[in-house]
């Protein structure tokens, strides 16, 4: 593990909504300018998943760094969540409707497997680069299952 | 990229197992008790008589049954074994909304049973997946918890590089790093069975958290998947009286063909006292993992054999197996030991994982001047969560054998006390220091604990020897058990003001610091 490396790791997990990535020591404590308003926060993003106080070893700040940090943290809980179950559910009801099975057999393969997609979409969520990518790793996968869904050729 | 991973999922684990951590905890503790759900229900209902054959307990009840429900929807015939002690039966009145009834009965007499009114190890069972809740409130919250704990679980396993290593690295007396070492280590051991109970108890409830493949495939109607998955051929009532002919000899012929030591475990009737009256008899568990046992159907009016359960599809098959893996009735005793010793691990790992939260952020917290209010409320929710709910349990047994035999809405009554004592350490713990709360608890359930025989014998006339010179497996095994909780907790609030004694510099920091925190909860950020 060299020390590019680690940097690397770092970089990643400092973004709580996608965008672009700058990466600075102790950004935690600077003043955010107050042009920034939300419209920017949404854009760009240079906090970590981690919370910078305990890094810092400082009190937390109220900086609105802290505010970005929570809203990332939102929004990547709100996809692992909400759309992991929503993953889960699509990908139940693509395996009920495509399975070449009888009709219970695919439903219950479905429901039974959908709680592992819902375990993958969640870790997904924290681990991905961004939160926007995050979200879309999810929902393209749920996506393809509604697709399915929809041309399937039906219980048998 | 690797670690980058790797410390995104500690911090998933970290906050995932914390949010959930204390009703995880509870669920947890309920679970195991549950393993041996029967025999604490033996315990609490003391009266019971443990006696004759499952013919007469099918006769006895079939008496009853005969005399409340001569026509009617169905009856079920839930029978005693070797551990379950109660004989309970349900019914259902004729028409589309007939009224389920349920009635526990004397084994023998088939009476209304005198036997003091209790949810006996029910309670366990029940709270493990309804918390005391309304239906379907409390389900819904214990598969969440168990969701965030399934991601908790596959995310410490990514957490962890050496896990083989720090199964065998335990460093104590070292603070934040015992902690984190107990923690290791207790998840590690028992690492499959964690993630085999966390995944078949989302399955136990499935459709209720995932109706969605249901709600395509059927509009909705599960019974009507279960219908189709697990055949069991539906009758239509002929409108034609004709009396039920007597359960025994069928459960004869079902022994004869099972073998004695497998007795049948439940009897369904549909339509009793109609001409196309079907008897379902169900074998009892030991047969396989799988929750599905052997049925045999006769033909209610004649009592001729109709046939027996066919195989299920692969799915189907799954499910039953997962869902027996979670109950674990097919579990002979050594094994059903093992799991309640898995249950145990379980509790300890989420115990020391909500102890090494607070551990951990503890020296921050102090250095940054003060113990933040979210800080303050984990520590004494961990109090309450951990200490108050062993403490709750202690006092639920003691209602048990405290109130008045004959008090109406008794066995409410007993749940009353579990769920005030709960509460009652709740307001301690917000208003002690948390070591103080710690060590309190602690010992007041040990006390409990200890006390627990003693009330047994002032108000039952049981005691240890006497148990043991008639053999009372049940009756020596709970006390033992209790004793050795008490001892154990004891044993901890010992270590908790020792430790507290062996660090005085730290002492008046982390006394005084919390309460501050909390007086001045609206002022600071959190």
């Amino acid at each position: 593990m060299d020390t590019s490396n680690t940097q690397n790791a770092r970089r990643r997990l400092r973004d709580p909504l996608g965008g672009v990535i700058r990466w600075s020591q102790g950004v935690c404590n600077k003043p955010r300018p107050p042009g920034l308003a939300v419209l920017g926060r949404l854009t760009s993003s240079t906090v970590s998943l981690h919370s910078c106080s305990s890094a810092a070893g400082r009190p937390r700040p109220r900086s609105s760094a802290s505010g970005r940090y929570r809203l990332a943290v939102a929004s990547r809980s709100l996809a692992a969540i909400v759309g992991g179950y929503a993953c889960a559910a699509a990908f139940a009801v693509a395996l009920a409707a495509a399975l070449p099975l009888s009709r219970s057999e695919a439903v219950l393969w479905g429901t039974m497997l959908s709680f592992l997609i819902w375990s993958l979409a969640a870790i997904w969520a924290f681990t991905a680069r961004s939160a926007s990518r995050a979200w879309l790793g999810i929902l393209l996968p749920a996506a393809v299952f509604g697709a399915v869904v929809l041309f399937a050729p039906g219980p048998t | 990229m690797k670690d980058g991973f790797r410390q995104a999922m500690a911090w998933l684990h970290t906050w995932s197992g914390l949010v959930v951590g204390w009703l995880l905890f509870a669920i947890f503790v309920t679970g195991t008790l549950a393993y041996f759900r029967p025999e604490i229900t033996q315990w609490m209902q003391p009266e019971l008589p443990r006696e004759g054959s499952t013919a007469q307990h099918a006769t006895a009840a079939e008496r009853y049954l005969r005399d409340v429900a001569p026509v009617a929807r169905s009856w079920i015939i839930s029978l005693p074994d070797e551990r379950e002690p109660q004989l309970r039966v349900f019914w259902r009145e004729l028409g589309p909304d007939g009224r389920f009834e349920r009635e526990l009965l004397d084994p023998i007499s088939g009476k209304r049973t005198s036997a003091r009114d209790t949810m006996g190890g029910d309670f366990f069972y029940r709270f493990h997946f309804e918390l005391a809740m309304p239906n379907p409130w409390g389900r819904y919250l214990v598969g969440i918890c168990a969701m965030f704990m399934l991601v908790a679980i596959i995310t410490g396993i990514v957490t962890h590089k050496k896990i083989f290593k720090e199964f065998f690295t335990f460093r104590p007396r070292k603070g934040q790093r015992s902690w984190l070492d107990f923690h290791n280590a207790s998840s590690v051991l028992a690492l499959p069975f964690h993630l085999m109970i966390t995944y078949t108890g989302l399955i136990t409830l499935m459709l209720l958290y995932m109706p969605w493949g249901v709600e395509v495939a059927y509009d909705g109607d599960s019974g009507a998947l279960f219908a189709e998955a697990f055949p069991q051929q539906q009758v239509e009532p002929a409108e034609v009286r004709l009396p039920l002919a007597p359960l025994a000899p069928m459960v004869a012929r079902a022994e004869a063909r099972w073998g004695q030591e497998a007795s049948v475990s439940r009897i369904d009737v549909q339509y009793p006292g109609d001409r196309n009256a079907t008897v379902t008899l169900q074998r009892g568990p030991g047969q396989g993992l799988s929750h599905e046992t052997d049925k045999l159907r006769f033909a209610g009016a004649s009592g001729e054999l109709l046939g027996d359960s066919g195989a299920l599809a692969p799915a189907a098959t799954t499910r039953q197996l997962l869902y027996g893996l979670h109950v674990a009735r097919f579990a002979p005793e050594l094994l059903r030991w093992f799991f309640f010793v898995s249950g145990l691990t379980g509790c300890l790992m989420i115990a020391t994982g909500l102890v090494l939260w607070t551990v951990k952020r503890r020296p921050q917290q102090l250095k940054s001047g003060g113990v933040a209010f979210g800080h303050a409320l984990v520590e004494r929710l961990n109090v309450a969560a951990i200490a108050g709910l062993p403490l709750a349990i202690i006092a639920f047994f003691h209602a048990n054998r405290l109130l008045p035999v004959d008090m109406a809405q008794r066995a409410d009554w007993e749940v009353r006390v579990f769920l005030i004592c709960w509460l009652a350490t709740l307001i301690h713990a917000l208003m002690r220091t948390p070591r103080r709360a710690w060590i309190e608890q602690l010992l007041a359930a040990a006390i409990g604990c200890l006390a627990l025989p003693v009330v047994n014998l002032l108000t039952t006339g049981d005691h240890l020897p006497a148990a043991l010179m008639r053999g009372d497996g049940v009756a020596v095994g709970f006390d033992l058990i209790v004793l050795a909780c008490g001892a154990a907790l004891a044993l901890v609030a010992r270590a908790v003001l020792q430790r507290s004694k062996a660090v005085p510099v730290q002492e008046p920091q982390s006394t005084r610091r919390p309460s501050t925190a909390l007086t001045n909860a609206g002022a600071r950020p959190g």
